[in-house]
């Protein structure tokens, strides 16, 4: 379509504002937390890096962030078996009710997280506090891990189904038996696709709130949880900010490492 | 070689490569291998709990001892359609879902015109990789960020202050308008697609029939684009519906029906889990509504 000279301007102005609205707010976070005003004045006195400094001597954030990184492991390691397992499944074998398996696996962030996280919450209640097993990291990593597989899961097939069987099918000719051919010719081609699941399940696991909110006992906190938790105290303001930075960098550099990685931008469309 | 490898392997070998003999000769026992544990997962954990979820809907809570009394009724449905209260929140909470799904589709055509069809070609996946990277920075810091931009003297007002005006300040126009931040990457990109695989050659042909910039957006470009706009919207639309954690943040007294559900878990869950199936009924409605367009085959 042929554009006019003032359109075109218009249309980059628009796009160059659309592009401010999304990054300013993100921007925003990352200055307020080196404003050295603690009630976070607009615009700022001045920089200090005085608040990072409080931060990382700041025990519930730290500790939050252990639990928001085991929790973020734990959760990837299933959802890399289970999502795997299901991949294989559905790209490599005809069978009833194939078309429903994806469909159940993108419930979980399908519906409402407020949905999921009940519901996991009063099963948890119902089926483990009878066996005295009490809400805590456990069901936090169970509860990330149900959606998180659909992720690794989205990565895998779309690298099968890219992936011809005549592979297998050669190197099995050659001499090699299944399970030789999944581990030196399959394994390695769907390598990529796993490490860029798993970074993107991690990501994910590593900023949810509502299903961990439901899942999580007393004493467990993740840093979103934390996060919210501290944001309407006053004296908190400043770590709280600093503490908002770190989530976005560890949430975002795998995202950025498993771009790369699979070298397809819909590989991290999210859903 | 061969020889040599075998040998030193031995009888694990053989024992492997007679499991891999049993398994490529049994199609259904690989199967069954492979879904067992992911169908256990997620069919019996996940949609066992979800169907628990929706029988206790049914159940009631004594409100002298708050137990509850799994006893069959549909007095919970019948207080959701009958108090004012909640079907107020319910049609709140579906308004402000619409409104941040228009204004979302509002925003992201422009944005995604230019990524899709002005920006030099080169650029085009750097872009898209912009509006990407945001979805996965921390939904609850884009949250935060918004609060302390409407906050009182914060950046809005701050902004809008040589003009003679103020920010929204805390309330409903604050949550669609933080709503519409967080989801707004979510319309862009189906638009973006859409727009990248629109043929030249259908805007030359438009171009050719005598037909303006404008006529052709309005004729030509909306029509292909559409079904991508119904297919962002299941995003902003559900996603909006299911909120809670912004109206918290932003909302000030703003009540949906997340927070409703919120506030009823502990006190009566059987209540809670029947407003849960509200936002899940609308969802589905909405998704049949849009299978319809056929945008559901673009996703």
């Amino acid at each position: 379509m042929h554009l006019s000279r003032p359109a075109r301007i218009a249309l980059r102005l628009a796009a160059g504002l659309g592009f401010a609205v999304i990054y300013a707010p993100l921007l925003l976070v990352v200055v307020n937390s080196l404003n050295p005003d603690r009630s976070a004045s607009w615009p700022p006195p001045g920089l200090t890096l005085h608040w990072w400094a409080t931060a990382w001597d700041n025990s519930g954030a730290r500790s939050a962030l252990w639990v928001s990184l085991k929790a973020g492991l734990g959760a990837t390691a299933i959802a890399l078996v289970l999502g795997t397992l299901a991949a294989f499944a559905v790209a490599r074998h005809r069978f009833f009710g194939r078309e429903t398996v994806s469909f159940v696996l993108v419930l979980p962030i399908a519906l409402p997280g407020i949905v999921t996280g009940i519901a996991l919450n009063s099963a948890f209640g119902t089926v483990l506090r009878p066996l005295g097993v009490g809400l805590g990291l456990f069901t936090v990593v169970v509860g990330h891990a149900t959606f998180c597989v659909v992720i690794v899961y989205n990565n895998v097939v779309a690298r099968l189904r890219r992936t011809p069987g005549s592979y297998e099918e050669a190197a099995m000719d050659l001499g090699a038996h299944s399970l030789r051919a999944f581990a030196d010719v399959t394994f390695p081609l769907v390598r990529p696709a796993l490490l860029a699941g798993g970074l993107l399940a991690f990501a994910l696991s590593f900023d949810e709130i509502v299903v961990t909110t439901f899942t999580a006992g007393p004493g467990v906190q993740t840093l979103p949880l934390w996060i919210f938790e501290n944001m309407t105290r006053p004296r908190q303001a400043p770590v709280v900010s600093v503490v908002a930075v770190v989530l976005v960098a560890l949430s975002v550099i795998p995202v950025y490492a498993a771009q790369r990685l699979s070298s397809d931008t819909a590989a991290t469309s999210r859903v | 070689m061969t020889a040599t490898a075998s040998g030193a392997a031995g009888a694990p070998d053989t024992a492997a490569r007679r499991l891999a003999g049993a398994l490529h000769r049994h199609p259904r026992l690989r199967l069954t291998l492979l879904l067992t544990a992911p169908l256990l997962w997620l069919a019996v954990l996940y949609l066992g709990s979800l169907g628990v979820l929706f029988v206790s809907a049914f159940w009631t809570t004594d409100s002298f001892t708050s137990q509850v009394v799994k006893v069959w009724s549909t007095d919970n449905f019948h207080a959701l359609l009958t108090t004012p209260v909640y079907r107020q929140v319910v049609l709140r909470s579906i308004g402000v879902a619409l409104a941040v799904t228009a204004l979302c589709a509002v925003l992201a055509f422009p944005v995604a015109f230019y990524t899709a069809r002005v920006a030099r070609p080169r650029w085009r996946p750097l872009l898209v990789g912009a509006v990407l990277m945001p979805l996965w920075a921390s939904y609850l810091v884009k949250v935060y960020a918004w609060r302390l931009i409407l906050s009182e003297g914060g950046p809005a007002d701050w902004l809008l202050r040589p003009f003679g005006l103020a920010g929204p300040g805390y309330g409903l126009p604050a949550t669609v308008l933080t709503l519409t931040y967080l989801w707004l990457p979510y319309m862009i990109l189906p638009v973006h697609t859409a727009l990248a695989q629109l043929p030249a050659g259908l805007l030359e042909a438009s171009a050719d029939l005598g037909a303006r910039t404008w006529r052709t957006v309005r004729s030509v470009v909306l029509p292909t684009v559409l079904p991508s706009v119904a297919a962002g919207s299941v995003f902003t639309f559900s996603l909006s519906l299911g909120d809670y954690i912004t109206v918290q943040i932003v909302g000030g007294r703003t009540q949906l029906i997340g927070n409703l559900v919120y506030a009823n878990i502990d006190l009566d869950l059987p209540l809670a889990a029947a407003l849960g199936t509200v936002p899940v009924v609308v969802i589905v409605l909405y998704l049949l509504a849009v299978r319809r367009t056929g945008a559901l085959s673009s996703l």
